[in-house]
């Protein structure tokens, strides 16, 4: 039996954190249950612990707490939680617990939600390609299974719209199985958690999707540690429940400033933009739970989304995720005033892990040098774009205008298509040689003669 | 006698005892009940304060925390090929064994595996005279590396015995020396502070190239055995691929990966990829030559702080056999971060960004690390040095890009631009620079006909042209240019994607000897020769540039394998009559 000890000396109350004094025998990063004097329970962890007095964040804000009527219970574990397969079709709240009127699920497994580090020794590397049906992403940045590849977006731009299309489309070519979906919500619009809620529906996917909802109107800390149960619940999932999981985690900027707030609570030395220098290492315990690994069957790939403040990619909120996640979707707003869907801008965009997951008896030989290819001719398009806007197209030579003509119609056909238009990898590949056409066949210089011979100007 | 404090406080993965006097500064420390593995970092009266290698989840006040009487060190001897350890030396290999496919804390395990035997060939006898760093013996580690049993730097006197040739475990004694009346058991290991550069009898100016095999490297920005480099660059921009080329192409004899507070996905690449890819020279598998050091993003902090040490400490030891030794830290600015993250626990007041204000002399002290020498066995060995910077924002201003320059030779600037366009090795050709050019220009010279100076600077000047062709392009157009301008654009074009550009995935372009490179760039330079006199004779570049042979000459690099590089001589042939009929229609 475990006592936990009840303590009433909060010394001080300093934004979502309390000073506890006189505590023994309390642990590091332990689990709190906090009572102020309106009685209703509140949940928090301890942050620190010196000389007898522990710091600890409190999930639900600090609202209404006083120094003299709140008490303070050490629980003497970290924060666990119930983990089952009954939990797919269900929707949580932040800290994992059901939030849709339904029963507690049938606990099979109990688990901290801080996770381990898996051992890189244990990881297999992610190989298999997942055909999304979105060309912007098949042809150019393909995602394979295991990977943790993020939407960078803007406020207002379709990342939810291009989030569910993935979900919904997301298969591997030749096999029946589909992904169970984890769906963690942190501090986003109670119309935007509706809309993921109705397109699982809508596709059929609810029943086997798990969502985790903490939403713009609850306590922010918490989405400290909805992810960390979700992903707890996706691990259990995919190395003992052997499924394919895909998680989707919006928004991370939102989590990234609760965690910036404790820090400033904390009076923190910061780095830049004022979040804290560990935000590099927060992000990392959270992107590095996806993966694979030797001898077990399941997987978990990540797609977080996250809005850039300013649309700057240079904000260490995407900064710190790009230099974690294997890669980034970039979502342009150029391109999206301009009407095209995905509005995905590919030269900002990366699959690291494309290359293992591409080419012969995978999808087809010829990808990686066509993608290379578009990449190198769409960035020139680019400049001459913005050359012949300065000196116009008279000024440029044949050569330059045969690159505008593929340009403009790089993003009107191949980028561009439905919200519900699923295409075969055939089919994206063919649209990249009829694009790659519009050039002169001296210009493919990243592609091996033979596939020059097989596919330039036969679609 | 063993000192024992008790925790008052507990932050991240910094802790302070209280009753710790007699703690030194840097000495190994068992803290808390399950003995976590730590560093003391401060020493303050009775308070001591730690940091901690392993998770601290749970850990309480009033625990202990006890001294260990010695530094972080790590075992240096056979077995460390081939390996992957943690930050501070632990095999993940064990460690999966021990707590399955998570790293769980508090696991206790030797770096070494005290119970395999090794063959030792013994090289001194009984009687004979030995100073510390001597050879005293031999083993045939991997097929491709003999392992040189030294005496440890600081151990010195008459051998009283030494074992004979056979089959022994790194715990068997295989040596005694006796000094001044003691006399002290030798084994085939011995253990070295992190911390403390291991001692050489001088250090020697760098003399020979580094071959990497990477074109933009050996021809413009060469890096000397025993050099010091960077790669800084935003996310994306090819910091790792260019680590990963270097540790499996470049002519060192052993390398050692430090995968500093990245991905694990890379260590796993790695882990898979090198004992398939085999050596150039040798053809044994890549592994066979390699150590590996993974402390990823999401493994303990404080151990990112310390990989970097254990990592070149390391290699400071097969230098002292007299090998050239390359060390890749992916990425520097973790182990950066993590210092400002101790540091910030330790409420030191920061400088720049947070970091601590001895930030720039650690930088130094680290990249002081590498060199060559005369090692204290008598023999040469060099350390090479390449540290990746990842830059807050891609903006090189920031503290650990800028106080790093100081400290390095050689500056691979990655380039954000070049990468979004796929253009690989995103290496700025206009903002890199290396300082080793005059060093290993003799040895340049002594392999290609005496040109290299002459053929890098001329290549360098068409790129350099280029750039600055590109500002009047934006004024006035493409088609206003005269045609030799117009000419230099395409041979620019030329460097850029048939020299410059290297695909690492492709199997014949990833690596490229230095017969090719040589090859391949006196051939676009020749081919600029004569395409210049053709436009003085009225044809245009643009006809020059379409013909199929042009654009064969861009694909060279990737259809044209190492051991054919003479064909590329060929075309140079067949370019030039191409050129020869086009003049002839002319005129
Ligand atoms: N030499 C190269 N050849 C081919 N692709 C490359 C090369 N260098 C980089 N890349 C591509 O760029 C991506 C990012 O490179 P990486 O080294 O992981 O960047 P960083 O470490 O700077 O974030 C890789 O996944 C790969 O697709
Ligand atoms: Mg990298």
């Amino acid at each position: 039996m475990t006592i936990s000890m009840e303590y009433r000396g909060v010394q001080k109350i300093s934004g979502p954190l309390i000073f506890v004094e006189g505590v023994t025998n309390v642990g590091y990063n332990e689990l709190v249950e906090v009572r102020g004097e309106e009685g209703g329970l509140r949940r928090g962890r301890v942050l620190e612990i010196n000389r007898g007095i522990a710091a600890v964040e409190v999930f639900e804000g600090t609202t209404g707490l006083s120094t003299t009527g709140t008490s303070v219970k050490f629980q003497g574990k970290p924060l666990m939680v119930p983990l089952s397969t009954e939990m797919l079709g269900r929707v949580f709240n932040g800290l994992g617990e059901p939030a849709d009127g339904g029963p507690t699920p049938f606990t099979e497994d109990y688990r901290d939600v801080n996770g381990l580090p898996m051992n890189p020794y244990a990881r297999d590397y992610p190989t298999q390609f997942i055909q999304t049906g979105v060309s912007a992403i098949d042809g150019m940045d393909t995602l394979v299974r295991g990977q943790k590849l993020p939407i960078f977006s803007g406020s207002g731009l379709p990342h939810n719209l291009i989030a569910t299309q993935v979900a919904r489309q997301a298969t591997i070519v030749g096999e029946e199985v589909s992904f169970a979906v984890v769906f963690v919500a942190m501090g986003i619009k109670h119309d935007e958690a509706a809309f993921f809620r109705r397109s699982f529906e809508e596709s059929g996917a609810l029943k086997n999707s798990a969502l985790f909802l903490n939403l713009a109107d609850d306590p922010p800390v918490e989405r400290l540690v909805t992810p960390r149960s979700a992903l707890t619940l996706a691990e259990y999932l995919a190395f003992e429940q052997d499924m394919h999981v895909l998680v989707i985690l919006t928004d991370m900027t939102n989590y990234a400033e609760a965690l910036r707030e404790i820090s400033a609570a904390r009076e923190e030395v910061p780095s830049r933009k004022g979040y804290p220098g560990y935000l590099y290492s927060d992000f990392a315990s959270i992107y590095e739970r996806a993966g694979r690994i030797r001898g077990r069957k399941g997987s978990i790939t990540q797609m977080p989304v996250l809005t850039m403040p300013n649309d700057d990619i240079t904000h260490p909120i995407p900064d710190l995720t790009g230099y974690i996640t294997e890669g980034q979707l970039v979502v342009d707003r150029d391109l999206h005033r301009r009407g095209i869907y995905p509005p995905i801008n590919i030269l900002p965009s990366l699959s690291r892990l494309m290359k293992d997951g591409i080419g012969k008896g995978k999808t087809r030989e010829d990808h990686g040098p066509v993608a290379s290819q578009l990449y190198s001719a769409y960035s020139r398009a680019q400049d001459l774009r913005a050359l012949s806007t300065i000196i116009g197209e008279e000024g440029l030579t044949d050569k330059d205008r045969a690159y505008l003509r593929f340009g403009e119609s790089f993003e009107q056909r191949f980028l561009n298509q439905r919200y519900d238009e699923n295409r075969s990898l055939e089919t994206t590949l063919d649209m990249a040689w009829s694009e790659l056409s519009l050039l002169p066949e001296s210009e493919l210089t990243r592609i091996p003669d033979r596939f020059v011979k097989a596919y330039y100007k036969r679609a | 006698m063993t000192i024992q404090g008790r925790i008052i406080k507990i932050s991240g993965p910094v802790i302070q005892a209280e009753g710790a006097s007699g703690l030194e500064m840097h000495e190994l420390a068992m803290v808390g009940e399950e003995e976590l593995i730590g560093e003391v970092v401060r020493v303050e009266g009775d308070l001591a304060t730690v940091q901690v290698y392993e998770d601290t989840v749970g850990l309480k006040p009033g625990e202990k925390v006890e001294g260990s009487g010695m530094p972080l060190a790590v075992e240096l001897g056979p077995g460390l090929l081939q390996g992957i350890f943690d930050g501070i030396q632990r095999p993940l290999t064990v460690i999966r064994e021990i707590t399955g496919d998570y790293v769980k804390r508090g696991v206790k395990t030797a770096a070494l595996s005290k119970e395999k035997k090794w063959h030792f060939v013994p090289t001194k006898k009984k009687g004979e005279t030995v100073s510390g760093g001597a050879v005293i013996g031999r083993i045939q580690e991997t097929p491709i590396f003999e392992h040189r049993i030294l005496v440890p730097p600081n151990r010195s006197g008459v051998l009283e015995f030494v074992a004979k040739e056979g089959d022994y475990t790194i715990e068997d004694v295989i040596a005694m020396v006796s000094h001044e009346g003691t006399t002290h058991d030798l084994r085939m290991y011995h253990r070295w502070p992190v911390r403390e550069p291991r001692p050489y009898v001088e250090r020697l100016e760098p003399s020979e190239p580094l071959i990497t095999g990477q074109r933009i490297i050996d021809m413009f920005f060469p890096v000397a055995k025993g050099g010091a480099v960077t790669i800084p660059g935003g996310f994306g921009t090819g910091k790792t691929i260019t680590s990963h080329q270097l540790a499996a192409w470049s002519d060192s004899e052993i390398i050692l990966y430090i995968g500093c507070g990245e991905r694990g996905n890379e260590m796993t690449e790695v882990l898979l990829t090198f004992p398939e890819w085999k050596d150039p020279k040798s053809g044994r598998p890549l592994m066979e030559r390699t150590v590996l050091i993974a402390n990823t993003s999401n493994m303990p902090v404080a151990a990112r702080e310390a990989s970097i040490y254990t990592g070149v400490t390391i290699a400071e030891y097969f230098r002292d056999m007299g090998y050239n030794v390359a060390v890749m830290a992916d990425s520097t600015s973790r182990w950066a971060e993590a210092l400002r993250e101790i540091s910030g626990r330790l409420e030191e007041m920061p400088a720049e960004e947070g970091y601590p204000s001895y930030l720039a002399s650690r930088i130094g002290e680290f990249y002081e690390r590498a060199g060559r020498v005369r090692t204290l066995g008598g023999s040469y060995g060099s350390v090479s040095l390449i540290g990746a910077v990842s830059p807050g924002g891609g903006d090189f201003s920031e503290p650990v890009t800028v106080h790093t320059k100081r400290f390095v030779r050689a500056f691979w600037a990655l380039d954000t631009t070049l990468a979004s366009m796929r253009h690989y090795p995103a290496i700025n050709w206009l903002t890199s620079y290396s300082e080793y050019t005059d060093y290993v220009e003799k040895w340049w010279n002594d392999h290609t006909e005496g040109r290299w100076r002459e053929l890098r600077l001329r290549a360098l000047d068409i790129l350099k042209r280029e750039d600055e062709l590109k500002e009047v392009i934006r004024l006035i157009g493409p088609e206003a240019l005269p045609e030799s301008e117009k000419l230099l654009m395409e041979t620019a074009r030329l460097l850029r994607e048939g020299f410059l550009q290297q695909n690492a995935y492709d199997p014949i372009d990833t690596y490229s000897s230095p017969e090719k490179q040589f090859k391949l760039l006196t051939t676009m330079l020749s081919f600029h020769n004569i395409a210049s006199k053709a436009v003085s004779k009225g044809v245009t570049a643009a006809k020059i540039a379409s013909l199929q042979s042009v654009t064969d000459m861009a694909k060279l690099r990737m259809s044209i394998p190492n051991d054919k590089a003479s064909e590329i001589d060929l075309f140079l042939e067949k370019v030039s009559s191409d050129i020869d009929q086009l003049v002839e229609g002319k005129s």
